[in-house]
């Protein structure tokens, strides 16, 4: 059982939880992911690990609700406990000085993308955060993520904000501005990732793409979050989640995810009635 | 790997002993060997097929009190019980079994528990045929074994359903500590052999629920829940702590546990890496490697969705690949859970298949096909990237492998289709990478298992202990406990050899 010290929503659809795990946070690095399961007869789910206190012994994630188990989570309350919090898992992301590096986020990866930007910070990196939100009250976190880059850049549908304009468009402006960009890091839905990776693609600079398949065990045991990288399958639970997104079978990641599209409509309408009758 | 071996001195006498006991004498001679021998084998009650293979309750209800001693009288009581050499964790059947003829029921639970600490689970899921059974005298001389394994459940049930679970005598504390990494059959088995000794045991879990496959991986209907539940509360009754959502090797590694002054470790992390085929089409959706499907039905409850979250892809064309114990588990599942037709697809012929034959036997009678010397070739999917159909290829049997089985060969030209909507691939496991990759100094063999000494159990660091599938690969329930005996011995043995080191540890500096 581990405890809830906090859960707050950021933003509409947004929610920040930050669970008692001293363990873990004496032991996580940038880029690893923790599994919850929010109760007895929840699902086992992975979620990213966006900050960290080893001081208080807590762990900090960002979610979004989409189905049952996003839910359920939106509703704990501090001092709650839920059954499973087990990390950290995953291999951390690799932070080295590579020069300039431009950090992409979205959605959930705004916060997960923070702890990776920090730390190539302070590697050595100049870093260049482009962060993508479908309207300006959509964002959160900003001065926590202007406070670790050397220029900061928000892409939304709105006029709120420097850029409005979708991601691929704004990473492809940015980049030709900056002129030399030694890697890009992406974390958030697929959608914005693989966009991400394909804008940079014919330019020929590496790419990072944190994946988000679906998982069960988290440990390497039972495949589920099977994805194809340069041709070969690998376990994104234990071999990643970080890969190049240059050599990700997009399409069947994409797939792979939807494989359950239909129970997961059902399991929320399920759960909504019992829950609010 | 471990071969058959002579009868220990040790266990020898401790048979002998009670081989010679007055009552043991008097009750031999009480029924002659003849009129033994020509009482038939007591039928285990078990649900009509029709019935079990659309719900997941279990298949098997046990022998009652009255078959149970009807069948003790079938022992012959041999001065020479090759059962117990038959047996990987060397219980001393005759006795057990002398104990229920009488109708001591809560005496032959305790002379079973001084070898065996989890009887209900091995009276359900050992392969006795090929064990304790298939070197049983009386097999021997009427070709019919004694059902030592329905005995052995039948007792374990008994204790259970009086709920007075007998707690064995435990020796005072050592104030040595013992971590045990994986709550699987070879941890649970060396924790309740090293808690009784005295020593202070920790279980680290990487799942939320303690037991290993036997929870992930053996379904309801052949080992319910309820039963591994109440032999996990008796080991903590015995004192044995769990600490369960914790990854070794990832949330701390055994170094750092070292540092928090464990004095030995066993590794029993099991074989958790799903193979999979490797051919085109594999990672549609609908193909499961047998590991997912299991821990979507059994541990995640998939097949109550959607009172439990977890779903799980309800195919009505399933195939499943392989032909051990797995493989029957989950075939079986696919039936319960809807499928028009479940089919075993394996390799080879029926008799290399290395399930249990009772397992193979209640699949056949739940309607379960077999398709042998099959060998799936290519997957081909739909517009969504499920999977529609197999390609797949026959096959006929050549010259033995290494593993004594004849090699299947490919007919050329033999391809056909056989459509399919849901696939688990259930060829077997490797070992866990995550111990061996975050422990450096750990010698690993060539199949990533963990080399240890056969005789003892210990690996190349001193104090570092490890059994079952982790240094097998994929095997069996009952070996990972026969290895987890023998380390329990060795590492008791260790403790009491290295004196009591003034250790302190991280927070006692503080």
């Amino acid at each position: 059982m581990a405890k809830i010290l906090r859960r707050e929503r950021l933003v509409p659809n947004i929610h920040l939880l930050e669970v008692h795990a001293p363990e873990i946070a004496c032991k996580c690095q940038p880029g690893q992911f923790v599994i919850i399961m929010p109760d007895e007869r929840g699902e086992r789910i992975p979620l990213t690990i966006a900050d960290w206190d080893k001081k208080k012994g807590s762990i900090t994630s960002i979610f979004m609700v989409v189905g049952t188990s996003t839910h359920k989570l939106s509703l704990l309350n501090t001092g709650d406990e839920v059954p499973v919090f087990v990390g950290p898992l995953g291999m951390p992301s690799k932070v080295e000085k590579y020069g300039t590096v431009l950090c992409t986020g979205g959605c959930f990866g705004i916060a997960a993308i923070y702890p990776v930007a920090r730390a190539l910070k302070e590697a050595g990196n100049k870093i260049i955060t482009l962060l993508d939100a479908k309207a300006s009250y959509l964002l959160y976190w900003e001065d926590k993520l202007k406070a670790v880059s050397d220029k900061f850049f928000v892409a939304s549908r709105d006029s709120y904000y420097n850029c409005k304009d979708y991601i691929p468009h704004v990473i492809s402006n940015v980049i030709k501005e900056e002129k030399k960009i030694d890697r890009v890091i992406s974390i958030g839905c697929t959608y914005l990732i693989y966009t991400c990776s394909e804008a940079t693609r014919s330019l020929g600079i590496k790419t990072i793409v944190s994946l988000n398949p679906i998982m069960v065990d988290g440990t390497g045991m039972c495949g589920a979050c099977r994805v194809t990288v340069d041709g070969k399958t690998k376990f994104a639970c234990v071999d990643g989640p970080d890969f190049d997104g240059h050599l990700v079978d997009w399409e069947e990641l994409f797939s792979r995810r939807k494989a359950y599209f239909e129970d997961e409509i059902q399991s929320l309408n399920f759960w909504e009635k019992k829950t609010f009758p | 790997m471990a071969e058959k071996k002579e009868m220990p001195q040790e266990l020898k006498e401790r048979l002998k002993a009670e081989f010679n006991l007055e009552w043991r004498k008097k009750l031999r001679k009480s029924i002659p060997i003849k009129e033994r021998m020509k009482i038939s084998r007591q039928k285990m009650p078990e649900r009509e097929a029709e019935e079990r293979n659309k719900d997941f309750y279990e298949v098997n209800l046990g022998i009652k009190a009255k078959a149970a001693m009807k069948e003790a009288q079938r022992c012959l009581d041999c001065a020479n019980p090759k059962c117990v050499m038959g047996c990987p964790v060397g219980i001393d059947i005759p006795a057990f079994i002398k104990l229920i003829e009488i109708g001591d029921f809560p005496g032959s639970i305790q002379k079973m528990k001084e070898t065996n600490s989890l009887p209900a689970i091995c009276g359900r899921v050992c392969p006795q045929e090929t064990q304790c059974e298939a070197v049983c005298n009386l097999k021997k001389a009427t070709g019919v074994p004694v059902a030592i394994g329905n005995l052995e459940r039948f007792i374990a049930d008994y204790e259970k359903l009086k709920g007075e679970v007998y707690i064995p005598p435990i020796l005072p504390p050592t104030g040595k500590k013992v971590a045990i990494i994986g709550a699987g059959p070879a941890g649970l088995t060396v924790a309740g052999d090293l808690v009784k000794q005295g020593h202070k045991i920790t279980i680290y879990e990487a799942l939320h629920l303690a037991g290993g496959v036997l929870v992930y991986g053996i379904p309801e209907f052949r080992l319910p829940k309820s039963i591994l539940q109440a032999e996990v509360e008796y080991l903590e009754k015995l004192g044995v702590e769990l600490k369960l959502n914790f990854v070794v090797g990832l949330t701390a590694t055994l170094d750092d546990l070292k540092n928090e002054g464990y004095d030995a470790f066993f590794i029993g992390t099991g074989a958790g890496l799903p193979n999979f085929m490797r051919i085109p089409g594999e990672n549609l959706i609908g193909i499961y490697s047998a590991n997912e499907y299991l821990t979507r039905v059994n541990l995640m409850r998939a097949y109550d969705f959607p009172e439990y979250d977890t779903p799980v892809y309800l195919g009505k064309k399933a195939a499943v690949l392989g032909g051990g114990n797995v493989a029957m588990d989950s075939v079986r599942i696919a039936q319960r859970l809807g499928a028009e037709s479940a089919t075993i697809v394996y390799r080879r012929s029926r008799v290399e298949m290395p399930a249990r034959v009772e397992e193979v036997h209640h699949a056949e009678e739940e309607g379960i096909k077999f398709h042998f010397l099959t060998t799936p070739t290519k997957f081909i999917g739909d517009e969504n990237g499920r999977v529609k159909a197999m390609e797949c290829l026959r096959m006929e049997l050549g010259e033995p492998d290494s593993s004594g089985r004849r090699r299947p060969v490919p007919i050329e030209g033999s391809e056909f289709i056989m459509e399919v909507d849901l696939v688990v691939v259930a060829i077997g496991n490797s070992p866990n990478p995550l111990i061996p990759k975050t422990t450096p100094q750990l010698t690993v063999g060539k199949w990533g298992n963990v080399e240890v000494d056969w005789d003892t159990m210990a690996t190349n660091i001193e104090g570092v202990y490890a059994g079952g599938d982790i240094i097998r690969g994929g095997a069996t329930v009952i070996l990972a406990m026969g290895d987890a005996r023998v380390a329990a011995r060795e590492i008791d043995k260790y403790l009491k050899k290295t004196k009591r080191k003034t250790r302190t540890t991280k927070k006692e500096k503080k």
